[in-house]
């Protein structure tokens, strides 16, 4: 048994939180074209003189605030999905000699238990190797708290 | 400056957004939060939905694998999964603990057929660990069903009370069953959990002197430890079994007409966040968990005969509990040994006798 993990079948994102993720980026995408148009055309009248740059700048702002909100909720959304899995952790399994005293440690196969007798000892041919220890380590230290 | 001027369409139509959004918060503001609840909910669910299916789809494969069967066992799971206990009528308690315990045998009996009837080709360890795995599906579909219940209950009544009860607890519902969804490899392969600290124990303890058994589904060894005899009882493995210690201590008791010096009971202990994984720690009283049935016989058994009891405990969370045995607790089996050295020439004279138990799943520990 190898360090492995099931995953889910359907990776897809739901096409509700889909539809919501692409009606902003088009709005955004929309507000980025008018940005552009007022900028370069401009729509005051000449009592409202040099608001043009003011007004183009406000709806490139809000355009590329909502573009880039809905394209980090998408790569959200599909880490959401594609992290709907079961992992399954690595379990070593300890033998000892119990005349020598020589740990090996190897990857846990069906039917290794706790005190299991194994075959001699490679040093010593009339002792029997026995299973010591059977555990899965964890290499990822926990997040502490300073309380 | 147009934006801002008051004459400003543009200005006049976000603030009547503004207007219109503030009204609809009053109003419809609970109800946004609720949608919001439900969605996170459904989240949860449809996570809840893969896990449960993985376990259903796990513990079939392992039936199929291990117990080779001549049908195939996907109609019997399913209704394994489906099974429940009904506990006996509580309105006169006399007698009650015998009535439950007579009810969790013939449960047992009941599901061990089940398995024996599945997968025909397996010896007394694989159906353990069989029913072990089947054990930790039917949690998981269990849970499923219970969010899934509040969820529809909640978009049903449109209550944010009853979506909310379901959306308080879900972190640590998630919790538990992430930890089963973990343990069904575990169970199937035969490995050791975190729950097996005290038969790890007792079987560190046992090991290499003559083992005999004990009712039900235990086993006991004399071993001598600092000039005493320790009489060391664990539930037999190494198949998932959890034995009933409870018995095993009474019957102890009554062999040696209650001239026992002390009781020391070794179990995995709920750790409160903060602590750290293996941490060792002793008290008093019968640490053993389950339905109560056992910690009864014990301290029943126990008050007769005024034996004192001392417990020490590996903390653990749930799901290192139901999950592989993880090293930090592998390294404290030899922190435990030391304290009931120490316990014993504390409280014990030389030429006593002290029973030692190894509260737990002996799943992938033998002895």
């Amino acid at each position: 048994m190898g360090q492995n993990q099931t995953a889910a079948g359907n990776k897809k994102v739901s096409n509700y939180i889909m539809m919501i993720i692409l009606i902003v980026l088009v709005l955004s995408v929309v507000s980025i074209i008018l940005a552009v148009s007022v900028y370069y055309n401009g729509v005051s009248t000449p009592s409202q003189a040099g608001t043009d740059d003011l007004s183009a700048g406000f709806l490139a702002v809000i355009g590329i605030v909502a573009m880039s909100m809905s394209i980090v909720t998408l790569f959200q959304s599909r880490k959401q999905a594609a992290e709907m899995k079961i992992e399954v952790p690595k379990v070593m399994t300890t033998i000892e000699c119990k005349k020598c005293g020589t740990k090996t440690m190897r990857e846990f196969q069906r039917g290794d238990y706790v005190y299991k007798d194994l075959d001699a000892c490679p040093k010593c041919p009339d002792t029997k190797q026995v299973i010591t220890a059977v555990y899965k380590e964890i290499k990822e230290k926990e997040k502490t708290y300073n309380v | 400056m147009s934006l801002l001027s008051g004459n400003d369409t543009l200005l006049q139509v976000l603030s009547l957004a503004s207007y219109g959004f503030f009204i609809v918060l009053i109003f419809y503001g609970q109800r946004i939060q609720m949608y919001v609840m439900i969605r996170e909910v459904e989240n949860s669910l449809h996570k809840l939905k893969f896990i449960k299916e993985e376990g259903r789809k796990n513990a079939i494969d392992a039936l199929k694998e291990i117990g080779k069967p001549p049908v195939d066992p996907t109609a019997r799971v399913d209704r394994y999964l489906e099974y429940f206990t009904i506990g006996p009528q509580g309105m006169d308690p006399a007698g009650i603990v015998y009535k439950l315990d007579h009810i969790l045998d013939v449960r047992d009996t009941r599901l061990k057929d089940e398995v024996k009837l599945m997968a025909p080709g397996c010896d007394e360890v694989q159906v353990n660990n069989l029913e072990n795995t089947l054990e930790a599906a039917m949690a998981l579909n269990f849970i499923y069903k219970v969010v899934r219940h509040y969820y529809i209950q909640g978009k049903k009544t449109l209550s944010l009370y009853v979506i909310m009860q379901i959306q308080m607890i879900l972190p640590m519902v998630m919790k538990e069953a992430e930890a089963y969804a973990s343990a069904l490899k575990a169970f199937a392969y035969g490995q050791p959990i975190g729950d097996g600290a005290g038969p790890l124990v007792a079987a560190k303890l046992m090991h290499g002197y003559e083992i005999r058994k004990l009712p039900k589904d235990c086993v006991m060894a004399s071993v001598p430890l600092e000039g005493r005899t320790a009489l060391v009882i664990k539930a037999e493995g190494p198949g998932g079994n959890v034995g009933k210690p409870g018995d095993a201590v009474e019957t102890v008791v009554e062999e040696n007409a209650g001239k026992i010096a002390n009781v020391i009971m070794i179990d995995a202990g709920l750790k409160l966040e903060g602590e750290t994984l293996g941490e060792v720690a002793d008290g008093i009283g019968a640490a053993i968990g389950g339905p109560g049935v056992d910690q009864y016989k014990i301290e029943d058994k126990l008050t007769k005969y005024k034996i004192p009891i001392n417990a020490i405990i590996i903390k653990e969370d749930i799901g290192d509990a139901v999950s592989p045995l993880r090293k930090e607790i592998n390294d404290a089996v030899d922190k435990v040994i030391e304290r009931v050295k120490a316990l014993i020439l504390e409280q014990t004279k030389e030429g006593d006798k002290v029973i030692i138990v190894g509260v737990g799943n002996s799943i992938g520990v033998g002895q």
